[in-house]
């Protein structure tokens, strides 16, 4: 399996449920596409749940670094939730855990958005 | 590593299209040998991942996915090292003053953390130009504890 998007709303967030695999080809550029056409939308409460991510390699985190921003710049918020131990481990190597704002509890990330 | 290594000894050797297909079939093979030779899965996780971005290197950045220019792939275990070898036929790329991913200035760029990884999970990293053209990477993963 590659990479499976579904998304659903609470409120006025926007959760995206991530499973599979997020690396260079299909499975980075559908997270790509699918934020975009979130943020192009208007949406600017974005909650990526990666608790299903089995695998996430260099351009993976590219890709939510890149999603980061762009939600950023557009005044928007993008928080992660259920980071497997294996995409924690590779965001603290690089530097980028304090970056993201994460969370374990859907109900507590859900409620941070301000 | 394991607390006993199954294999003394083994060395695989493949030519591989420039495709994303080939990236997937290096770090599969690369993992197979390494599951032979005892590793754990901590480790399997940092070899298939350094096999994985190093491949991604070979086939996107050096051979530019180009249907005529393959990738060498050698993979072998000792009963000491474990060492992959991956060779591409690209033009090259400045190796010597490959920037920290990991400062201010860098933190948010959406590349450039490919060869950080791959040095971060194995024991040893080398980079070689090739003559008359292309690139050469060596990963070592110990499997004995120093």
């Amino acid at each position: 399996m590659s990479v499976k998007l579904n998304t659903r709303q609470i409120g006025d967030v926007s959760v995206v449920d991530v499973a599979g695999r997020i690396t260079l080809g299909e499975g980075s550029s559908a997270l790509r596409d699918t934020l975009r056409e979130m943020v192009g939308k208007g949406q600017k409460k974005i909650l990526l749940n990666l608790g299903e991510v089995s695998y996430i390699d260099s351009s993976g985190i590219g890709e939510l670094v890149s999603a980061f921003t762009t939600v950023t710049n557009g005044g928007g918020q993008l928080k992660l939730l259920n980071l497997t131990k294996r995409v924690k481990d590779l965001l603290q190597i690089t530097k980028l855990y304090t970056v993201f704002d994460v969370h374990d509890s859907e109900v507590s990330a859900i409620r941070s958005f301000v | 590593m394991g607390e006993e290594s199954r294999q003394t000894s083994e060395t695989v050797e493949r030519f591989l299209d420039s495709t994303l297909g080939s990236v997937d079939s290096a770090e599969e093979l690369a993992l197979s040998v390494a599951q032979r030779a005892g590793f754990d899965e901590g480790d399997l996780m940092k070899i298939g991942m350094a096999v994985r971005e190093s491949m991604v290197n070979a086939v996107a950045h050096g051979n530019r996915y180009n249907a005529n220019k393959k990738v060498r792939l050698s993979v072998a275990s000792d009963g000491e090292r474990f060492t992959v070898r991956i060779a591409d036929e690209g033009d090259g790329f400045d190796f010597c003053d490959l920037p920290d991913p990991r400062s201010q200035e860098n933190l948010m760029r959406a590349s450039g953390r490919g060869i950080f990884l791959v040095r971060s999970f194995m024991d040893e990293f080398q980079i070689r130009r090739l003559e008359p053209g292309g690139t050469e990477v060596t990963l070592v993963k110990y499997m004995v504890s120093k």
